[in-house]
């Protein structure tokens, strides 16, 4: 008897691998005149980029669109390789990045795509829920060590940030550590832990009392708490939302983008057109971003 | 007959020398890619201590210190473990309880260093902070601990092969002279078997230095400096997980990407000198038993 189970366990698989790739077949073949958009990026866009990927094929079946990740550096090395067709980003593209498009044949093209604001989270047991970007500022630059000299408990404080390929990371680093001053040259404190994605910073923020993190609005989630922001010592506290993002109150928000090779063209251009049409606008407000208005 | 033979035996030799061609072409390329770095970048600044490679600061030291403190770390948790299981299951458990043991600890080689990294973020890491009182739990010591369970089974079937290989008429003779049975294990087994052991422990040495996931899911990521002891507690930044996590966003030619490199032929120099260090002591040995022997 034991001989047999090999044989039949064996069979068993061919069956059922048989019947996988008849199916898939039937797929394949249904798009047969498919086309293939490839688009990679930022992580902070991905998530958006998959669900407008999800409903426009959903709406042009013949259309087939793959999203991955990897942080807005990667997209752009992409790009620039040319392996993808549309690179997200959740900055706008360095000088050297052109050069390095420009050398490999085309201009980049920009367009925006959704706005985003970035949160700065602690754990929910920390006291403190308001801080000034100043404050921020020097916390990440290593000057400010002690919750308790911003108004919290005598806790060391533990600095979070996304690795320096995210666009979050470079953005954050500009407007809120430098304060938006081009010629400041200060950086994270060397202490500061890079974590490789939103997901862990927002488990380590979730579960340690000392730790600050930030991250794009859409990431936050309920474990942790967002801090409210001031421009400056004396204005107003306001926490991120849409609403604080348009009327421009919220001081850290920026812009998410899609670059392609030269001007699109084609099906490349109907998909980027979709985007920004009140359709595709909604799922942004849906997934916690801030859409852009006409 | 003949032919076939000859197509066997020379399939052989390929086979066997190919991996020596597959080691120099890597270092061919690695040394290619890699040495630039040393012209574009001075070694004042090579060997500074920060790393922070968007603002061109490429200090190596704190990623070679990173590297060194959680892989021997690793292996002063890994070693009596992983000797003493080896010495337990080859010299003292009953034949059943081997039975058991033997396939268990092989069972442990197969966990993914990514499940383990993801043990560790959930409870291995909150329960360092907590147990030990720390800022944070993402320290070298939460990598030393995953690698340890990464190097454990390697050291265990290894350790284990040398004891086995040593004559039962040593221990029988060791009987006879009135000795007790840890007396045998460790005056006559152990130093019998010293160089598998050694061998055992290079290969863990090896195997914790060059692992990267579960490693940059737990140690921080923050290239601080070496501090001494108090480094075993601290975030740091590893070799491994810097190629890792920065590898995907370097545009290729640019003196990041150079350094990238440069940290690699570190890596591989660093390999290089555990497997001379580990056959210089093998040979040694060897003439000193050949002698005893005699």
């Amino acid at each position: 008897m034991k001989r047999w189970t090999w044989p039949i366990l064996i069979a068993g698989i061919l069956i059922l691998t048989a019947c996988g790739s008849s199916s898939s077949e039937d797929t394949t073949q249904s798009v047969g005149s498919s086309y293939y958009i490839e688009n990679k990026g930022s992580d902070t866009l991905v998530n958006l980029a998959l669900a407008w990927a999800e409903r426009y094929q959903e709406e042009y079946p013949d259309i087939q669109i793959s999203v991955t990740g990897g942080g807005s550096g990667t997209g752009f090395t992409a790009l620039i390789n040319g392996t993808i067709d549309i690179a997200n980003a959740s900055r706008q593209i360095k000088d050297l990045e052109i050069e390095q498009a420009e050398s490999a044949g085309f201009e980049p093209h920009e367009i925006i795509v959704a706005n985003d604001a970035i949160g700065v989270i602690v754990n929910p047991e920390n006291p403190v829920s308001e801080l000034t970007l100043d404050q921020v500022s020097r916390i990440y630059k290593g000057e400010i060590n002690n919750w308790s000299e911003v108004g919290g408990e005598d806790r060391p404080i533990v600095r979070l940030s996304r690795e320096t390929n995210s666009g979050t990371h470079v953005y954050f680093l500009e407007t809120v550590i430098r304060l938006g001053d081009e010629e400041d040259t200060d950086i994270f404190s060397a202490d500061t832990l890079l974590l490789p994605s939103s997901e862990g910073i927002i488990s380590e923020v979730s579960d340690n009392p000392n730790a600050i993190g930030y991250d794009g609005l859409g990431y936050i989630t309920d474990e942790v708490k967002t801090v409210a922001l001031a421009s400056k010592e004396g204005r107003a506290y306001i926490l991120p939302s849409a609403a604080t993002v348009i009327d421009g109150t919220y001081p850290v928000s920026r812009s998410l983008y899609m670059y392609t090779r030269g001007e699109p063209e084609g099906i490349i251009k109907n998909y980027l057109e979709w985007i920004l049409s009140s359709e595709a606008q909604e799922i942004v407000t849906e997934l916690g971003f801030v859409p852009i208005l006409d | 007959m003949k032919r076939s033979e000859k197509i066997i035996t020379n399939s052989v030799k390929i086979a066997g020398s190919s991996s020596i061609l597959f080691i120099l072409l890597i270092f061919v390329f690695l040394v290619r890619e890699g040495l630039p770095a040393l012209s574009e970048v001075s070694l004042k600044d090579l060997f500074s201590v920060r790393w922070y490679p968007i603002e061109d600061l490429f200090g190596l030291l704190p990623l070679i210190s990173g590297s060194l403190v959680v892989t021997f770390t690793s292996i002063l948790i890994a070693l009596p473990l992983g000797i003493g299981t080896a010495i337990y299951i080859g010299e003292i458990a009953p034949k059943n309880v081997k039975e058991i043991l033997k396939p268990t600890v092989e069972i442990m080689a197969g966990i993914p260093s990514v499940v383990l990294g993801f043990i560790g973020i959930q409870a291995l890491s909150p329960f360092l902070r907590e147990f030990f009182n720390l800022p944070t739990g993402l320290t070298a010591l939460s990598g030393s601990i995953l690698l340890a369970m990464i190097a454990i089974p390697s050291i265990v079937s290894i350790a284990e092969d040398a004891l086995y290989a040593v004559p039962n008429s040593y221990r029988d003779a060791s009987y006879a002279l009135g000795a007790t049975q840890w007396q045998t294990i460790w005056g006559v087994v152990l130093p019998a078997a010293r160089n598998g052991l050694l061998t055992a422990v290079m290969l863990g040495i090896g195997r914790s230095l060059g692992e990267t996931m579960a490693v940059m899911m737990v140690t921080g990521n923050a290239a601080t400096t070496f501090s001494g002891l108090k480094s075993v507690i601290m975030p740091v930044r590893t070799m491994t997980a810097t190629i890792a996590s920065e590898m995907g966003e370097v545009a290729s030619g640019s003196v990041h990407y150079h350094v990238l490199f440069f940290i690699g032929i570190i890596l591989f120099i660093f390999s290089l000198i555990i497997n001379i260090s580990s056959s210089t002591v093998q040979g040694k040995s060897k003439q000193e038993r050949g002698q005893v022997i005699s």
